[in-house]
């Protein structure tokens, strides 16, 4: 059975996903992160779906729900690597994700993250409006 | 009985064609097809000749009556030709019109002596010639309205595109200046736009500067809303500025939650932007000489 591959980098929990996900992965990646969450004692979460041609409602639930294990295990999410057109696509069905951090890419996700984990309650007026 | 045989036209345009093309001429030039200098003499020469021969051509081979038959196609082809070069050239309908109903002339004046003695039959050919130039001609307002249609869409969409620029302010900091009105079209193509752009230049904060914009009302507010959140996907923070005194005033009177943070002037965003990229803008030291 397929897997997505959850990598530790540093403080936090890299979640590559590249492939179409179905209700089985969606499960199986929850399980997974939040047993590695509490394996490794990691503070962040970063999701890059920079391989996803396509999100919709079902992905947009998943990420929402990983965010908020996360955030019960004490771990800041962010999701990186969002395609110009899955953003429009997402608003046009009105899914502004709301609640979950994004960043352009990786590095930028790291830096995030780490801004977060450092100050966990600052800088919310700009994210945090939504 | 064959077309041919029921017409005369075919067979006497064929013989006394050059004194048909020239007269054909004088009354185009008469009209003044020549006059606004869109188009040379000569051009005009060869357009007129090259339609003759493919009208008797068709006439011979097809109905008489029914200028979209099959037979006609070739006429059909070098007619659009015709339009669609003077629709680009700048001539008025009319003048494109002209081209075609100014052959009636040398050709009833050509009816008219062939067929002295036999009003009937002239009456007749008459009103087959008038037909089907009529109908010819129409096709060529068709054609030309139809180019003309083509360029206003293609104008559109150049101005659409001229519209919406989106620029690059700082390191991380895009704007993007908005005039006009917001429609959904355009609110795809701003969206569109400045999403790439944050991609390819890696933007962190873009401001959104709705100065030239007339009016916000809810469907305005809804699109800036989306275009906000979309860049908010890509892990970009908006900031809107540019709002007018009667627009702040709008805004509130109907109630939007724009959900963002807003400035009064595009100066006063910028330097919130700078502040949250981490970055300044000092001024420089000028050294006493």
């Amino acid at each position: 059975m397929e897997q997505i591959p959850i990598l530790k980098v540093g403080r936090c929990l890299l979640v590559s996903i590249q492939f179409d996900m179905h209700d089985k992965l969606a499960m199986a990646l929850q399980d997974d992160l939040t047993q590695k969450l509490v394996e490794t004692h990691a503070r962040g979460v970063m999701i890059d779906i920079s391989g996803l041609d396509l999100v919709d409602s079902f992905i947009g639930r998943m990420l929402s729900n990983i965010a908020a294990m996360a955030r019960v295990l004490d771990a800041q999410t962010v999701v990186v690597g969002m395609r110009p057109q899955v953003a429009i696509t997402l608003v046009e069905l009105g899914l502004t994700l709301p609640g979950i951090q994004t960043a352009l890419d990786v590095d930028r996700g790291l830096a995030l993250i780490n801004k977060l984990i450092d100050e966990p309650e600052g800088d919310s007026g700009a994210r945090g409006a939504h | 009985m064959t077309p041919s045989a029921r017409s005369v036209i075919p067979a006497l345009l064929e013989t006394h064609e050059k004194m048909v093309l020239a007269s054909w001429m004088e009354s185009q030039i008469a009209a003044g097809s020549l006059r606004s200098g869109q188009i040379k003499e000569d051009e005009l020469k060869d357009q007129s000749q090259r339609f003759l021969r493919e009208f008797v051509q068709a006439l011979k081979n097809g109905e008489m009556d029914d200028p979209t038959a099959a037979a006609w196609s070739s006429v059909q082809e070098l007619l659009g030709g015709v339009s669609r070069s003077r629709a680009v050239q700048g001539f008025t309908p009319s003048q494109t019109a002209t081209f075609v109903f100014s052959l009636k002339e040398p050709l009833f004046k050509l009816l008219r002596e062939e067929i002295k003695d036999d009003a009937d039959k002239l009456a007749d050919e008459m009103w087959t010639a008038t037909m089907l130039v009529d109908k010819l001609g129409l096709y060529t307002t068709e054609v030309f309205q139809q180019s003309r249609e083509g360029i206003i869409k293609r104008q559109g969409q150049e101005l659409l595109e001229l519209s919406t620029p989106v620029v690059q302010l700082w390191d991380k900091i895009l704007a993007l200046p908005l005039i006009g009105t917001l429609d959904s079209e355009r609110t795809q193509t701003v969206m569109e736009n400045l999403l790439n752009s944050i991609v390819q230049s890696g933007a962190e904060i873009a401001i959104i500067d709705i100065t030239g914009v007339p009016t916000v009302d809810t469907l305005v507010a809804q699109h800036l809303i989306k275009t906000v959140s979309a860049a908010r996907l890509m892990g970009a923070d908006c900031i809107i500025s540019g709002i007018r005194p009667q627009i702040a005033q709008t805004i509130v009177h109907l109630g939007l939650q724009l959900d963002v943070v807003s400035k009064a002037t595009l100066a006063d965003a910028f330097a919130l932007a700078l502040k949250r990229t981490g970055q300044a803008v000092s001024r420089a030291q000028i050294k006493p000489t």
